[in-house]
């Protein structure tokens, strides 16, 4: 390629072919290679790294997957211990969890969003939300303990573990409702306040039907979240060894429902893996690993149903 | 139009929407009300806490052993501990997660970028519990090739893990940031003649440096919280050391530890654990403030 | 655009680009085709860039002169769905010859984008940006000479030389396109590619530019989109008009503009489409 000189000056013109240019290229170039290879490599790093995490937990764990592992209770005999009274408990707990926090959640996020004024309170709440969302969750352990525990004397159960994973999970699902609410274009509000809608009734008849998908996606990885949490339990004296079952909430004599199990002690299927983990002996480092497997199925099954309907909403969302 | 709603009917509408607003904001202010409530609670137990011992004892003493029978609460060791294992993870994180996002935002294809996301986010979807049990029965051991005289309790095992698990907060923050950086930018810079590794490291990345910056914070703050990696790979024994190879407990691993016994209610050993948890609210609203500011900041740029 | 009139031209534009008709061609774009995935955005164009001069591009939105424009840098090469065929030559070399680094080829052909885009960067630091990425410089005193010799041609010296360290996305718009087209001749370029320059800025500013373009042609080649017929009959002096992707007349600026020879540039230029 032939290059002359054209700036009058001719200092700096004309350099893009001399040979230090073309060297200093071939330089560069190498660079960007090299940093190519590096980012497939760093990506491969956590990539790597969660593969090695769950053949680790199969390997150990695999082989106790059972049906007797589901139907057991805890034993000190690691063979013959089961998960049956953790994820019982673990249902039950994340059950209360919903109950009570994603109700409070919507609610919130729709407030925020819909209702709210511009004002200083407003303001307040919105930073407290991001500022909840970065407390530590042993931290709201220590709210329920000091509060609920010792405070209001729900006790060590089933239903203080629910309320505190509410509270922990609250800032997720208000997150996530406000975002799905801002996604909802503008122009249907307006069509159902055209023909007389009340706010009310447009936020319950066109704006939630519309946000539903990712208020649900948030709810599910809220959810997810609190089903793997640990700390707070255990800071609130979640019991690891647990040979019974709470009583049933359906019984056979009137009122057929009863709420009994609510204040009943309880263990979950972290705390349950927690427990066995920090025992010498392979073998209940087995159980550990069996029980962090199911932890692990549930979490990628959830996670896998959120990533599914975020990407469902978002090539739906070209209105 | 005519309305067929009467005045009767018309009032009590007007009512509903008056109380269901009232609800919901019942409910928006409830998360204010769990903040002021944990704020109360930790400060109403330290201040038992410290009635009986002095603050200038818990802050600057260097040992922690209130089940001893004499015990001792200089908060430094626990202090040390959660300090040491959130710079461990930093470390491990930082190259890896700034990499990851200049790499997945500026060059990998969209189609790789939309299926590499969702999987490294998993990484922060894993169970807690789970990274404890990879820290002790595998990172551990597979340290102990390189180290051999690594214990089986460290702290280096549980940072790396405390690491891996904040990934996703430090590398898909950071490329959200990246991206946010308008197309007109890298355009200008590649119209010059720059590659695209230029354009990324002296354009692009300064451009996002503060979304950047919050996203590392917030990572910071998750690993200074993070509980169950450390309380089931780094040990339990208060130890002031800068060795990440010691064992070393944490602030976070002494409420586990205290939580796990059965302390009577109203105890100075029960109260403790409130006041150490008031440490560990004040040092992560810090890191949050700071990452909230930031954001901020960087929204305002463009 | 509703103008009615053909603009008028002063005899002495007219005379240089009677001249220019002889300069040599510096850039020869040859049956050049663009598709963007299935959808073809160019068809069949052909055109003679001369060296030294100001060549507009001009025609309705949508006509593919951007699209032509960015061919010239290879720009288009950072959209993955583009392709582009046909010859396109600076100087008689191809320039999507295999091989061929576009990193080389953009430090010969600069561009000024439709919206300002300084960097976030001290306005010092944006003119030493280019300069710096390609080792243009020897020293420190060197690089400070490239620098202010960059934005004395831009005719930005003055405005800013007492704030060199300040922001670049502190000033004004018309500052801003000055500072980007300074950025572009730091690194010594021999060709300019402007899109649509001044359709952000006001008509002060539009005119500093102008006059600008006007000193630049006497070192650079430039090309210059743009939805102004009156721009382009000020500042040009030969023009091409694009419609529907297809290259219609391209001639003399003042011939194109009196005495178009097709009824479409006829129809652009007496305001009936566009």
């Amino acid at each position: 390629m032939s290059i002359t000189s054209t700036l009058t000056d001719g200092r700096v013109a004309g350099r893009a072919a001399d040979s230090e240019f073309v060297r200093r290229l071939k330089r560069r170039r190498t660079n960007e290679t090299v940093f190519i290879c590096l980012g497939l490599a760093a990506t491969s790093i956590g990539l790597i790294a969660l593969a090695a995490l769950m053949i680790d937990l199969a390997a150990s764990g695999y082989p106790r997957l059972t049906a007797d592992f589901f139907t057991n209770f805890p034993s000190r005999r690691a063979g013959q211990a089961g998960i049956l009274s953790a994820w019982v408990g673990s249902l039950l707990v994340i059950s209360v969890t919903a109950f009570i926090g994603v109700p409070l959640g919507v609610a919130a996020g729709i407030y925020l969003e819909e209702y709210a004024p511009k004002n200083i309170w407003t303001n307040i709440i919105e930073i407290n939300v991001s500022n909840l969302a970065g407390v530590p969750s042993i931290v709201f352990g220590l709210l329920a303990l000091g509060l609920f525990v010792y405070g209001f004397g729900t006790g060590r159960s089933i239903f203080t573990a629910g309320l505190t994973l509410a509270l922990l999970i609250l800032p997720i699902i208000i997150v996530a409702t406000r975002e799905a609410i801002r996604a909802v274009p503008w122009s249907l509000r307006e069509a159902a306040y055209g023909v007389g809608a009340t706010k009310w009734q447009v936020t319950q008849d066109h704006v939630l039907p519309a946000a539903v998908p990712g208020v649900l996606t948030g709810v599910i990885i809220g959810i997810s979240r609190a089903l793997g949490e640990t700390a707070p339990l255990v800071t609130i004296g979640a019991l690891s060894f647990i040979a019974f079952l709470p009583p049933s909430p359906v019984s056979a004599d009137f009122p057929f429902i009863s709420f009994a199990w609510l204040f009943e002690g309880f263990t979950v299927l972290p705390i349950q893996a927690f427990n066995w983990v920090s025992r010498p002996g392979d073998d209940f480092q087995s159980n550990a690993a069996a029980a962090g497997l199911v932890l692990m199925a549930i979490t990628l099954v959830l996670n896998g149903v959120a990533i599914y309907f975020r990407y469902r909403l978002r090539k739906k969302l070209q209105w | 139009m005519a309305s067929a709603l009467t005045v009767w009917e018309r009032r009590r509408q007007r009512l509903r929407e008056r109380a269901i607003e009232f609800v919901l904001l019942v409910a928006a202010a409830s998360s204010v009300f769990v903040t002021l409530a944990i704020v109360a609670v930790l400060i109403y137990e330290s201040l038992g806490f410290f009635s009986s011992v002095p603050i200038t004892d818990f802050l600057f003493g260097t040992v922690w052993t209130p089940l001893f029978s004499n015990p001792q609460y200089g908060i430094l060791p626990l202090l040390g501990g959660t300090l040491l294992s959130t710079f461990v993870a930093l470390l491990f994180v930082a190259p890896i997660g700034l990499v990851t996002a200049v790499y997945l935002s500026e060059f990998a294809s969209p189609r790789v970028r939309e299926i590499i996301k969702p999987i490294l986010e998993l990484l922060s979807g894993v169970p807690t519990v789970v990274y404890g049990f990879f820290a002790l029965l595998f990172m551990t051991p597979l340290l102990q090739t390189f180290i051999p005289n690594l214990p089986g309790f460290n702290i280096l095992s549980a940072g790396i893990v405390i690491g891996i698990m904040i990934i996703p907060y430090v590398a898909s923050l950071s490329e959200d940031a990246m991206r946010a950086v308008p197309n007109n930018l890298r355009d200008g810079s590649l119209a010059m003649g720059a590659t695209r590794l230029e354009t990324a490291v002296r354009v692009v990345l300064p451009a996002a440096i503060s979304g950047v910056a919050a996203a590392f914070i917030l990572g910071i703050s998750r690993a200074v919280g993070e509980t169950m990696i450390v309380a089931i790979a780094a040990g339990q024994q208060p130890n002031l050391t800068l060795d990440p190879r010691e064992p070393a407990a944490t602030i976070t691993a002494y409420i586990v530890q205290v939580a796990l016994g059965d302390l009577p209610h109203g105890s100075l050993a029960y109260q403790t654990i409130f006041a150490a948890g008031l440490v560990l609210l004040l040092l992560t609203l810090v890191f949050n403030i700071a990452g909230f500011w930031l954001r901020h900041k960087f929204r305002e740029v463009y | 655009m509703n103008t009615h009139t053909a603009p008028t031209m002063s005899s002495a534009t007219i005379g240089a680009a009677g001249e220019m008709l002889a300069g040599r061609p510096k850039i020869t774009a040859k049956n050049v085709n663009v598709y963007y995935g299935e959808k073809q955005a160019l068809f069949d164009v052909s055109v003679n860039i001369p060296e030294k001069s100001v060549t507009s591009f001009i025609g309705p939105s949508g006509c593919g002169k951007s699209t032509f424009l960015r061919c010239f840098n290879r720009m288009n090469d950072t959209i993955p769905t583009c392709r582009v065929t046909g010859d396109i030559e600076i100087d008689n070399a191809d320039i999507y010859e295999r091989g061929l680094d576009v990193v080389q080829l953009r430090a010969r052909v600069g561009m000024v984008f439709q919206k300002p885009n300084p960097f976030p960067k001290s306005i010092y630091d944006n003119i030493a940006y280019g300069p710096r990425i390609h080792g243009l410089a020897r020293s420190k005193t060197d690089l400070d000479q490239i620098v202010e010799s960059s934005l004395k041609k831009a005719g930005l010296f003055e405005e800013v030389k007492d704030r060199l360290h300040e922001s670049g996305t502190g000033l004004s718009g018309g500052q801003q396109q000055r500072l980007c087209i300074a950025r572009a001749i730091a690194v010594g370029p021999e060709v300019i590619l402007m899109d649509e320059p001044c359709s952000a800025l006001d008509p002060i500013a539009t005119a500093r530019i102008e006059e600008l373009i006007d000193h630049l042609k006497e070192n650079f080649t430039i090309i210059i989109v743009t939805h102004s017929m009156q721009q382009a009959a000020r500042v040009s002096q030969r023009t091409a008009f694009f419609h529907l992707g297809v290259l219609v007349e391209e001639g003399v600026t003042q011939m194109i503009f009196t005495n178009p020879r097709d009824r479409r540039t006829q129809d652009y230029i007496t305001g009936r489409f566009g």
